[in-house]
């Protein structure tokens, strides 16, 4: 029983992080039907940038930083890989509105080519040591084991989330949103300007990614350029699963892949994880490619 | 004093010149009723003017502006607003949350108190969408979706409102509510630029009207003048043959 409690805990410790990433695909997705590969790498250099900030803070305060240090970094993090994605959006995917998907879709897979190999030259090819940890203190809980990191991840992934589900859903700028991924065209009609809608969009969801960028630098003590590609992947199954272009169902997603992947590697080897995980997003694309919140997709004439 | 004019607008998609220099006004406070046959570029005038059709030639004037070129969301916020034809509902909001798109455009003009009293105000002229305040809007029916989309335009506080085919595959019963309740907008002072397909419809509440053929006027006149005329009793009203 408590290995069980262990594992649901593990799951849902792992799928608030595929969350945090799977949020930005499924926003831009339902926005503007991109795939945005580049997504995954935003949330790497998140965690270069982190890097960055941490061990020039931590180099002149001349002691390791805590909690509150980390989290200020997060949110500069946040900031510069927003920025970041509102350029990308800017230079690699406003030029091509209206062009085929196919075009846009190599576009952003050259963007995370970019953003990987940009950052490979930057700080090098190697795995760098993230200067903060998240502590590592544990406590038990009905005989299962939780990490402070874990608890304080989980707490602010939720928050994060939250927050942005409120924004979505009850400001102005949430409901222009929704209206777009439904009609550009008829939001054009009601005054709003689609592309600095659609701008907003791709800073949050690259906020979200940084974020979690930050989280795993310090979670897991190191980063490498290369992050990315895999978590992208995770998260754009995650999105698959809930249902790609609604928020709740990316979040949804992220637990049930989360909980999965916790399963599969008790039951298989944790050599199985990525098979199991991709495995499922084989199976839902096949069986049931709206996903689990997805609507019924109907061809408009 | 007229809102606005277009003067020799020429238009396309491509290569297709849908609009050959096409000139016309709309009054304050009139209804002006635009007719023709399908593909006469009815619809591309209205787009032309909302700024979704680039303009190839000629010019276009709102409230004694040149406007010509301006995006979209500029001219909204200036006092424009269409309903495209079929509403263009956003079937997976609340009709609550269409009406609020509807003032977008609206921050800095006026509070958030204005705005919600507007909304009351399009519950009062629209009863249906009060009971229907937090449904989706894709679960209202053909009509109650076009009166949506009226309420939506007129949230923006518009001075000129371009309406295209409100009427078009509604139920008998649901078109003539449409047309009436355009006819009553007259008594709020807006300016309406009317596309419609049922010509005697359209001329009964109309002030004047142009009649579009090929992407030309080749009619104007008042609205009397219009249903009196030979030419549109022949084409558009299917009648009076014997006359000839």
């Amino acid at each position: 029983m408590d290995y069980f409690l262990q594992l649901v805990l593990n799951g849902l410790f792992v799928g608030a992080f595929y969350a945090l990433v799977a949020l930005g695909y499924t926003m831009v997705y339902g926005i503007i039907k991109l795939l945005n590969f580049a997504h995954g790498d935003i949330y790497m250099v998140g965690g270069f940038v982190g890097f960055t900030m941490l061990t020039a803070a931590s180099g002149a305060m001349g002691a390791k930083g805590g909690l509150l240090l980390l989290i200020v970094v997060m949110v500069l993090a946040m900031l510069t890989t927003g920025t970041l994605g509102l350029i990308i959006e800017r230079i690699a995917y406003r030029p091509l509105r209206g062009a085929p998907r196919l075009s846009i879709l190599i576009t952003a897979v050259g963007a995370s080519f970019a953003l990987e190999y940009g950052i490979a030259l930057a700080y090098g090819p190697n795995p760098r040591a993230y200067p903060v940890g998240m502590g590592t203190g544990s406590f038990n809980v009905f005989g299962v084991r939780i990490s402070t990191g874990q608890l304080v991840m989980v707490v602010i992934a939720v928050i994060l989330m939250i927050a942005l589900d409120t924004l979505v859903r009850r400001t102005r700028s949430g409901r222009a949103m929704r209206a777009i991924s439904q009609d550009p065209r008829a939001c054009l009609l009601m005054g709003v300007n689609v592309d600095s809608v659609i701008a907003r969009t791709f800073f949050l969801g690259s906020a979200l990614a940084g974020a979690a960028g930050v989280m795993a630098g310090a979670y897991y003590g190191k980063i490498d350029f290369l992050m990315g590609f895999i978590i992208g992947l995770k998260a754009f199954t995650a999105a698959v699963i809930g249902g790609i272009g609604n928020i709740r169902g990316a979040v949804l997603g992220a637990i049930v892949l989360g909980l999965l992947e916790s399963f599969g590697t008790a039951w298989l080897g944790s050599q199985w994880r990525d098979v199991f995980a991709f495995g499922f997003l084989i199976l839902f694309l096949t069986v049931r490619p709206t996903g689990l919140l997805g609507e019924r997709v109907t061809e408009r004439v | 004093m007229s809102l606005l004019r277009l003067s020799s607008v020429r238009a396309g998609y491509g290569g297709l010149q849908a609009l050959r220099g096409v000139s016309l006004h709309a009054s304050e406070g009139e209804i002006t009723a635009l007719l023709g046959a399908n593909g006469a570029g009815k619809t591309t005038v209205l787009n032309a003017v909302c700024g979704l059709v680039p303009i190839a030639g000629g010019d276009v004037f709102f409230a004694g502006e040149r406007v010509t070129g301006y995006p979209t969301e500029r001219l909204v916020r200036m006092g424009l607003a269409q309903v495209p034809e079929g509403g263009k509902v956003f079937g997976e909001l609340s009709v609550r949350d269409n009406l609020l798109l509807g003032a977008y455009s609206r921050r800095g003009r006026s509070s958030r108190a204005e705005v919600r009293d507007d909304l009351e105000e399009m519950c009062r002229m629209f009863p249906v969408l009060r009971e229907a305040s937090s449904r989706r809007g894709d679960t209202l029916s053909g009509g109650e979706q076009q009166m949506l989309a009226i309420a939506r335009a007129l949230m923006s506080r518009p001075r000129l409102l371009l309406l295209d085919e409100p009427s078009i595959g509604l139920a008998p019963m649901a078109a003539a509510e449409v047309l009436r309740q355009v006819a009553a907008l007259r008594e709020l002072g807006t300016t309406v630029l009317l596309v419609e397909q049922n010509v005697a419809a359209a001329l009964q509440i109309a002030d004047r009207g142009y009649v579009l053929e090929v992407g030309q006027v080749v009619l104007e006149g008042t609205a009397a003048e219009l249903l009196a005329s030979r030419d549109v009793r022949r084409a558009y009203l299917g009648r009076d043959y014997e006359g000839i």
